[in-house]
């Protein structure tokens, strides 16, 4: 009898500690959320937010500091828009061909190595762009410089190619059969099944594997911070060097800023912009994918 | 008769000329991966040798060496792999064992969804803020493997969820029928099933971490260290030394950003053979979980 309170104490206690690990994540993110808005606070009582955020120059180290944010988040959508011209007809297309072409043992083999590319630690893709990429392309566009947001965006683009062909993918093989085999009855070519079958009725779980695409290259840093320079500049040109959210992070950093400096600061706040971007991004992906998951 | 065979054919041609067009985005990407290989061993191999592996960096290109970045990274994967080893295993327990389904287990799930998606900056940001000024670690090691260690946090879990998942509820079944209480079955029989699968997800949530960069150039890693922290074992009583949890830090990752940004292309030579080492590392851990998970799917006949 006592041995049985004995142990049921112990199952209550290993059930406790369970649960508080599992709620360690929400500290993580009460951390996270805390840190950002407790340091941009301040920041944004000497800066005001219309400044933040209509002001064309981002120069907050200079004696005279502009804050608008602007010019980094620029930065941001050009690489992340040339990232994606390359992610999104190449993950597709790859995801198409191994869901609807490849043979289970090409796909065994292929789908592993296409994954190492997320595997590649990011300041290796730096190096590339810097180094192999840009020296490519300025032979191609005469004038270009060392700094380009086209080179680092390319890299970025080839990176994310396996998030969004990993889900495409996992999104297209959820159709089920019987609609390609209804489609194939009626005498439809595999391209015409593809596009017209299985594309529209995996249209979910693609949107989802974009969204989670566009938000990875938002918040990637050390490409854009090796390859398209470290200098904010208002600009839209892709051969144009420029800074990036997380660049101009990444550059603070790298200094030796006073704790609790207006500078020290701006970090805080161009992270808690960064922040809300990609949750804008992470939600609607999540909700998305969900739906796809339930459809059949 | 003619037109529909043209029909035919067109459309034969045109399925052909997809199935071309697909195969070569797939090979663009793996072209891709190829040339990335063979850049950075045509850079780099020449640089690469025992004494590269043995020197503190240095001003003098061909004098400097990764010593202090692969010690770093080796105690900095030291701590983040005992923080979030337990941590995401036994979340990831109790999510897909124990928890009821309410709104608090939703909350839950929502949130390591959106964990996973956060920039690893924004997590350096975090550690700066809250684990460096406010708790008052300093740029240390501890700090660095704590950071990195929330970082792949959400990793863990997925993949412990996921093969917890896959073990069969007659397993369960039959434990619970032999008397074994909750905690019996799941530590005696459902996380030894699922052993392979969580071992993968944690040797690919740490192949993440060791490439992780900036993260930690946030938290304020030096990027010059001609030192080692001070060893965890000494001659005198206690003999067991902590110290090197406190000590400033590098790592591979960060060495290799540093020479990138020099502009002497003799610092290039040096980054392109940390690249190779770095690269080896993370692509020696995936190709370890491609096999486990390739033998797993193998040997699972429930």
């Amino acid at each position: 009898m006592r041995r049985s309170r004995r142990r049921r104490i112990g199952e209550r206690a290993i059930e406790g500690a369970l649960c508080l690990a599992a709620a360690s994540s929400i500290a993580v993110t009460l951390g996270i959320v805390s840190t950002l808005v407790g340091e941009a606070v301040p920041f944004f009582q000497q800066v005001s937010l219309l400044e933040f955020l209509t002001d064309t120059m981002w120069t907050p180290l200079f004696a005279q500091a502009r804050f608008g944010i602007l010019p980094l988040v620029a930065g941001t959508l050009v690489t992340t828009a040339v990232a994606l011209a390359v992610a999104l007809p190449v993950g597709t297309l790859a995801a198409i061909y191994l869901s609807e072409y490849a043979s289970r043992r090409v796909r065994e083999v292929v789908k592993p190595i296409l994954e190492l590319l997320s595997a590649v630690p990011t300041v290796v893709y730096g190096y590339f762009a810097l180094l192999f990429v840009t020296p490519a392309l300025q032979r191609l566009i005469p004038g270009l410089p060392g700094f380009n947001m086209l080179s680092a965006g390319l890299v970025m683009g080839v990176m994310i190619v396996p998030y969004i062909s990993s889900l495409s993918e996992d999104a297209m093989r959820a159709v089920p059969m019987h609609l390609r085999e209804a489609s194939y009855a009626v005498g439809a070519s595999t391209f015409q099944t593809a596009v017209r079958v299985v594309v529209p009725a995996a249209v979910s779980g693609l949107a989802a594997a974009y969204i989670l695409g566009v938000s990875r290259a938002v918040g990637e840093t050390m490409i854009v911070a090796i390859a398209a320079g470290m200098q904010p500049h208002l600009t839209w040109n892709p051969l144009d060097p420029a800074a990036t959210i997380t660049a101009y992070i990444v550059q603070v950093s790298l200094g030796d800023l006073p704790h609790g400096s207006l500078g020290y600061q701006s970090i805080f706040a161009a992270g808690l912009t960064l922040m809300a971007i990609t949750l804008v991004f992470n939600i609607a992906g999540h909700l998305l994918r969900k739906r796809f998951r339930e459809a059949y | 008769m003619t037109d529909l065979r043209t029909a035919i054919a067109r459309k034969r041609a045109l399925d052909g000329l997809f199935a071309l067009l697909a195969l070569l985005a797939l090979l663009t990407g793996l072209l891709a991966l190829l040339a990335l290989v063979v850049d950075l061993a045509l850079d780099g191999a020449g640089r690469l040798s025992a004494q590269f592996l043995t020197s503190y960096p240095s001003r003098v290109p061909e004098r400097a060496g990764i010593l202090s970045a692969w010690v770093g990274t080796t105690l900095v994967m030291l701590v983040t792999a005992l923080a979030a080893v337990p941590l995401g295993v036994a979340a990831g327990i109790y999510l897909e064992e124990y928890a009821p389904k309410h709104w608090l287990t939703d909350l839950i799930e929502i949130n390591i969804a959106n964990l996973a998606g956060v920039p690893s900056i924004v997590y350096g940001l975090m550690a700066l803020g809250l684990l460096v000024y406010r708790l008052r670690l300093g740029q240390s090691i501890l700090t660095g493997g704590l950071t990195l260690a929330l970082l792949i946090l959400p990793i863990v879990i997925v993949a412990t969820r996921e093969a917890l998942r896959a073990v069969p509820g007659t397993v369960r079944e039959a434990a619970y029928a032999l008397g074994a209480t909750r905690w019996q079955t799941v530590r005696d029989h459902v996380v030894t099933a699922a052993t392979g699968g969580i071992i993968t997800g944690i040797i690919v949530g740490l192949s993440r971490a060791i490439g992780e960069t900036a993260p930690l150039v946030t938290i304020g890693a030096l990027t010059f260290i001609a030192f080692l922290p001070p060893p965890p074992v000494q001659p005198n009583p206690p003999w067991i030394s902590f110290d090197w949890l406190f000590a400033p830090f590098t790592v591979v990752p960060i060495q290799m950003f540093n020479w990138i940004s020099r502009p002497q292309p003799a610092f290039h030579a040096n980054a392109a053979a940390t690249g190779l080492v770095l690269l080896a590392m993370t692509l020696a851990m995936n190709a370890v979980a491609i096999y486990l998970r390739y033998r797993l799917r193998r040997r699972l006949a429930w």
